[in-house]
This record gives C-alpha cells, structure tokens and sequence, in this order.
C-alpha cells in the first residue's frame, strides 16, 4: 500500500446532486425477466432504487449542479480555487477533459488548474488524496473536487447481472488548509492482474468504436444481452478480491495511523451491494449503526457512492468532530481508504435534477 | 494563481518509445499541389512522424516499452515504485484505468497507487506536478513512474488536411523521486474552457455517444473530411492562443520564482508547429540553441512532445550536465502550464522504436 | 469437517430441509445462481478462510470436488 499522511487539511463543505427520475427496481424490467428475478435480486443487493439522468445529462451537469449549491452555501470567493479535479469515467468528451469545461461553467479564473482523473469506485479517495497532497505543498488556496458518474449508461437493461445495480449521481467537495484539521492517513492500491473483473471491451483505443461494437448480443445461457460498449462484471471474483484485500488494507492502514479500527465514529463504505458490504462490516467487526448506507435509495453509484452516502446519510448526524474512515474498492482492481477527521463540514442539502 | 513549488523532488531518468513506422509528409497525397506541401511543411517543420497505424499499438504500449527501456538502466527495484500515473487521451479502455493495467503488466507491487489523467499538450506537466505532491506527502514510497503517450494519429481523419500530417505517436516514461535537498520544480497552471471547441473530439464520451452516425465523413471545406469521432482543430484560434498564454505563462512562472531567464540552460515547450513555436521563443528573447526541436522528424505528440524532444534532442546534455530547464505545454482543453526543474546527469536511453 | 462443509454449503444455497450428496453437480440444482455463488463464497470465507476464485471454482464441478478443493486450500 502506498501511505500518505497529512496535517491541517480538510473537507470544509460537501454537496451532492441526483437526477429526479427515479427507478423502481422491483417494477424495473419485469417484462423482461420477470417478477421474481427483480425480487431476488433487490433482497440480495438491497438496492430498492435507483436515479437515472435523462437524455441529454452527463455527470459533469450533476456536479455543476452540486457545485453551484455547495459554492453558494459556503459564501466562497471563487477566485480563491485554485484547482478543479473532475473525477469520472463517463465523462463528456474524449476531449478535451471535463474538468476543463467546468471552469468556465463555474466562472472560476482562467489562472485555475484543472485536469481529469479516470478511475472508478476507488476514486474518490484518490481524488481525495491528489487534493490533500496539492494542498500540503502550499501553494494552492482551496481545491474544488468534482465527482461524478452516469454509470446507467454503461450498463446493459438487458443484462440482469448488471441491469439492477447502477444509478447516477454527482457530488463537490470543497478542500483547503486549516490548522483546525487534525491529521490525515490514505492508503491506495492496485491490481491490473484483475482488469477484467470490471470492464468495457470496446470503445477506448485498444478496441475503438465501430458498428460492430455497439451492436447488442446474447452473452450468456440466461439470455443476457449486451454489446462490446456495455460494461461487465464477474461478481463472483469482485466479491473473492473484496474479501482478499479490504481487511487487509484496513488493518494496515489503522495500524500505520495508530488509531484502533473500531474507535471511530463513522465507516463509509463503496456503496456495491447490501450483501457484500454487511459481510464485510460483519468480517471487520464494525457495528452496524457507524456504517451509513446509502445504496437502497440510489444503488451503486461508482466513485460517487462514499460522498453521496456523507450527504445523504450524516447531514445530521455529524457532530462539529468526526473521525471517519472512508473506504472505495472497484474498477482496475483499485482500492483506497483513509481515516480522516471531518471538522465543522458544512454539508448542503441534496440537489435533485 | 496556480502557483507551486514543489521542493525535494528530482527527475531521475526519461525514455521515450515511437511506432517504427514513418509516415513523411514529402509523400503524404493529402496536398493538392507541390506549391501547398511545401508550404505546409516550411510553416509546421514537420518533416515526417510515427505512427500506430497498421499496427495494434497503443498509447500505453509504448509507455510500457519506454518504462521497461528506463527500468532497465536506472537500477530501481520495481517494488520501490509506489506511485504510476499515466496521462493521456487515448487509453485503452472506458475502464478500467489504463494505469491500472500498465501497473501489472510493469510488475509492480499491488502496493502502488495508479491513476490515468486525461489532458492532452499540457498533460507532461500537470503529470509532473501531480506525482510530485503525491511523492511530497507520501510515507513509504519515495518513487513514482509518470507515463504519458498518446497515439493522436487514430484520431485524426487521413482526408483532413488541416489535422492529419501534423500529428505523430508517442509513449514515454519519466522517473520522478522524493529526494531531500532536491531543488524541485515551480509551477504554473492555467485553464480556458470557455475555448474548450478549439481542439475536440465531439462524440464518443459521454455528451454525445457514438453511433453510427459519428462515422459518417462531413466535407468542413475541401481537403478537410473527417467524421465525428476525428478531433477538429481551429488552427487559428490555437495559434493565437499559443502565442499569447505560453509566452506569459513561462515568464510569470520565471517572474514568480525569481529566476532570470538567462539562468535558463533549455526551453523546452511543447510541438505545436515550427512557426508558433518560434514566435514564442522570440517572444521571450531566447537564443535557438537553447529551444529544441523534435518536431522534424516526430511532429506534434500531444502530452508526448515535452518528454519526447527532451529524450530526442537533449540526450547529451541529460546525461552528462546539469541543467535548468523550463518546460511549456500548451493545447486542448485549452489548458496550459509550465514547470521549471533541475536535472542533474539523468538516465536517459535513445528514442527506441517498436 | 465433511459435516460442517455440508452444512455450510446447505445454508449458503438455502438447502436445508433437502439431503445432499458429494456427487451431486451443485450447477444443476434449482437454488444454483450467482446470487447463491456470493453467499457461497461468503460461508467458505467466514467457515473456512477460503476464498477460490472463478477461473478454479468453474473446474469444479460436483459438492465433493468442492469439499476437497476447500480443504486443500485451508492446509
């Protein structure tokens, strides 16, 4: 694992948006598969809803809207940003990168750095930790980091491995330097020998777009359809590597912050599926009511899950100290946590759209 | 202002890695007349490039082959490398991270931290900088690999001539450590999205999906066809923008930093073409032999073109002296930044070819 | 250990009020989905310590071959 550590910086404000439409899972494709199988499925993953973004909305209009609420909410001088991250993997273009058109979209000054980060669930953590990391240099006054996913694209309807699970989101988080900040530890990792335990075959360079890419097939004896361009997921082997590496990492890295993993006020976990994350609460011994969850309303929403979850979840509940782990596995394979402390974070009230 | 300084960090090696197959724009029927390729060739400098094409090279196999080359020479054990990212805008899949897989495929720990970052002519060094933080604030790991290749050629339309011969491919690989007493790098970085249709490709993201439609060819005016999945580029808009931010961007990072720019031993800035590259340098009142080109024979590499030129014409000096160096790189987004570093008798193998 | 791994496995499928043999082709029965695989994998993990990832669980095909693949893995 790769250690960080930092002092004196922080999270001063979170915001969250979601798109209004919503899906009921257990009416979602019935037509298709049936009544049953959405039963099934949704008292297995716990995921009774989920928001989908109509045509024409990418993540980055999800995190404009989070920005806008969550900039307004803290009263910020905007000029005073000196840095916009864009995590994604849905983002608008090729290019150029998103975080770039959200610079101009949020009137910030043409002297703002920007630049995009791909990586999925993991990735809030890491964007976390490039913030934390810029700001421990000195330079940069406060760091806006935008997160967002329309993961409902990604996946095929007609495919019942997947079709139930994702749903969109977008989230910003204002970062800076405070003395009133205490001390910080990330740990992140990966694992490219497991790149095809979440992945889309087509569509990047190493398979790039064609016809034949996005026309659909059957992939399996169940009937699931999908095409190249759709994403896949052998969940067998995510929920093997969860089981593999997570306790691991989580006892590396309370111990490096010399902090006991079960004295904290708050876990906030990837938000994958209800069965996989309670066994693994229940493997680390983590009582239940410190580890919000926000996956029944909006399904697994990627690297946006762990923020959303803050937002929706402990907008309350959040005393003026909080020492929190926050912990994101997924897509690469890429895993990340950090045991952090959240002082006087303001959390705005969830945007819909 | 995005200002840094990053102190303790040092550059410790740089590879570079281009397809073996040429394309020279001597032979290249995309010109109507002999008069328009000359003249083309006389205001870009652009000679001939490399290219993927005919191949299954990716972006990231020639970083993969530019990390190997540098590994080899540079004596690190691969468990020592804690941190990799990979900067491009041409990786290998939607997801996973591009970075991800390079990681396994390099035989590095599963204890590293891998991530892709997507900008393009500025993207060596936003790549830089961002490493550099992390490596600042890092416990355990005090080495990090920053990959950054593009394989533009893909995305250009053979039947544009506006686009097609300035652009090559490139992969390429710099060794970046966490060193006390270093002198670091200084930093400037800058954004303009409200430029942001200067330099696109307007579908296949997430904005505008592919479908069939994106591979229908539009004429734009003759001699430019391309489709939508072919990156446009305004050519005066970027021409103006190079010649104004760059400039301003290296003397305020100088400025800022107090350095004088006669302290400078090489300007390295990004490929864009000959005449825009040159109207900076006299700009800023740097001599010739100070601002190298690598533009001849390899043409603009995107993210590539800093590392690129710095391993391709910089070989001698890298290895054997000390040198201060201030790198611009300019482009799509539109983004910019500059950096100001030392080196000190680097590893720094031959341009290879695969 | 056959009894406990038989028990494990019946909870993991929801077999219990059924009578399982080793030779059975767990594949066939009814409650076989790839839910039931993650509560499988869940019960092998908490019961055994053992986790057997897809590519070697799909040589696997009957309960017996399975029972015997845990216990290598937990030697």
């Amino acid at each position: 694992m790769s250690l960080l550590s930092f002092n004196g910086i922080g999270i001063s404000g979170l915001s969250a948006a979601v798109p209004t439409n919503t899906i009921d899972n257990l009416a979602y494709q019935n037509a298709l598969f049936g009544k049953e199988v959405a039963h099934d499925i949704v008292s297995k993953t716990g995921i009774f809803e989920r928001r989908f973004a109509p045509p024409g909305m990418c993540a980055s209009d999800l995190c404009y809207a989070a920005a806008e609420k969550l900039l307004t909410d803290l009263a910020i001088d905007r000029s005073e940003i000196d840095l916009v991250l864009f995590i994604s993997q849905t983002p608008d273009y090729r290019m150029p990168a998103t975080s770039v058109l959200l610079q101009n979209r949020l009137g910030l000054s043409k002297q703002t750095a920007a630049f995009d980060v791909n990586l999925g669930c993991s990735a809030f953590v890491y964007g976390l930790s490039i913030a934390f990391s810029f700001l421990q240099q000195g330079g940069f006054r406060k760091v806006l980091l935008l997160d967002g996913e329309t993961r409902s694209r990604v996946y095929s309807e007609n495919d019942r491995k997947v079709a139930y699970l994702f749903g969109d989101g977008g989230v910003a988080a204002v970062l800076e330097r405070d003395k009133k900040f205490g001390d910080s530890y990330f740990s992140l990792n990966s694992d490219g020998s497991r790149e095809n335990l979440i992945k889309i075959d087509a569509g990047g360079y190493r398979k790039p777009s064609s016809a034949d890419t996005v026309a659909s097939r059957m992939v399996d004896d169940f009937g699931n359809v999908r095409s190249e361009e759709h994403g896949y997921m052998n969940g067998a082997d995510v929920f093997n590597f969860v089981i593999d590496e997570i306790p691991k990492d989580l006892r590396r890295l309370s111990e490096y912050a010399e902090t006991d993993l079960h004295s904290l006020d708050y876990y906030i976990f990837h938000q994958a599926n209800s069965y996989m994350n309670n066994y693994l609460v229940k493997k680390l011994k983590i009582p239940v009511h410190k580890v919000p969850t926000s996956l029944e309303r909006f399904g697994n929403t990627s690297s946006v899950s762990i923020p959303l979850t803050i937002v929706d979840k402990l907008k309350l509940q959040l005393k003026e100290s909080n020492n929190v782990l926050l912990c994101g596995f997924g897509v690469g394979m890429s895993w990340a946590s950090a045991i952090l402390e959240m002082r006087a974070c303001q959390i705005s009230d969830l945007v819909e759209l | 202002m995005a200002f840094q300084y990053i102190p303790n960090i040092a550059v410790k090696g740089m590879a570079a890695c281009v397809p073996k197959k040429i394309e020279d724009n001597r032979e290249l029927s995309l010109f109507e007349t002999e008069d328009d390729r000359n003249k083309f060739i006389q205001a870009t400098g652009i000679l001939k490039r490399h290219t993927v094409k005919g191949s299954d090279l990716c972006a990231s196999d020639l970083c993969f082959q530019a990390a190997e080359t540098l590994l080899a020479e540079i004596g690190w054990e691969r468990s020592e490398i804690g941190y990799l990212i990979f900067v491009s805008q041409t990786p290998d899949y939607i997801f996973p991270a591009t970075a991800c897989i390079l990681q396994n495929r390099l035989g590095l720990s599963q204890e590293c931290y891998a991530m892709d970052i997507s900008l393009g002519c500025s993207g060596w060094v936003y790549g830089l900088t961002t490493i550099a933080s992390l490596l600042s604030s890092s416990v355990n790991m005090k080495k990090g690999l920053l990959l950054v290749g593009d394989t533009t050629t893909i995305t250009k339309s053979p039947k544009d001539k506006s686009t097609y011969p300035l652009f090559g491919d490139a992969g390429t690989a710099t060794a970046v450590q966490y060193e006390e007493g270093s002198i670091g790098l200084k930093i400037h970085a800058a954004t303009d999205g409200s430029s942001h249709k200067a330099i696109m490709i307007p579908d296949g993201g997430f904005r505008n999906f592919f479908s069939s439609d994106s591979l229908v060819e539009h004429e734009i005016e003759p001699g430019i066809v391309r489709n939508s999945l072919q990156s446009i580029l305004d050519g005066p808009g970027v021409f103006t923008f190079g010649i104004t931010k760059a400039p301003k961007s290296i003397s305020g990072v100088l400025e800022y930093f107090d350095i004088k720019i006669d302290a400078i031993d090489y300007l390295v800035l990004h490929q864009a073409n000959k005449m825009m590259n040159e109207k900076i340098r006299k700009k800023l009142k740097i001599e010739p032999e100070k601002v190298p080109y690598s533009l001849p024979e390899y043409g603009n590499t995107s993210s590539s073109s800093i590392p690129l030129t710095m391993v391709s014409q910089l070989c001698y000096p890298l290895r054997f002296r000390h040198n201060v160096i201030v790198a611009c790189g300019f482009g799509v987004g539109l983004s910019w930044a500059s950096v100001i570093l030392e080196t000190n008798k680097i590893v720094c193998p031959p341009v290879i070819e695969i | 250990m056959e009894e406990k791994f038989i028990k494990a496995f019946k909870e993991a499928l929801e077999l219990e009020d059924r009578t399982i043999d080793l030779t059975d082709t767990f594949r066939d029965y009814e409650e076989w989905d790839s839910l039931g695989h993650l509560s499988l994998i869940a019960i092998l993990d908490e019961e055994f310590g053992v986790v057997i990832e897809q590519a070697e669980f799909n040589k696997l095909n009957t309960v017996g071959e399975l029972m015997v693949e845990v216990k290598k893995r937990m030697a």
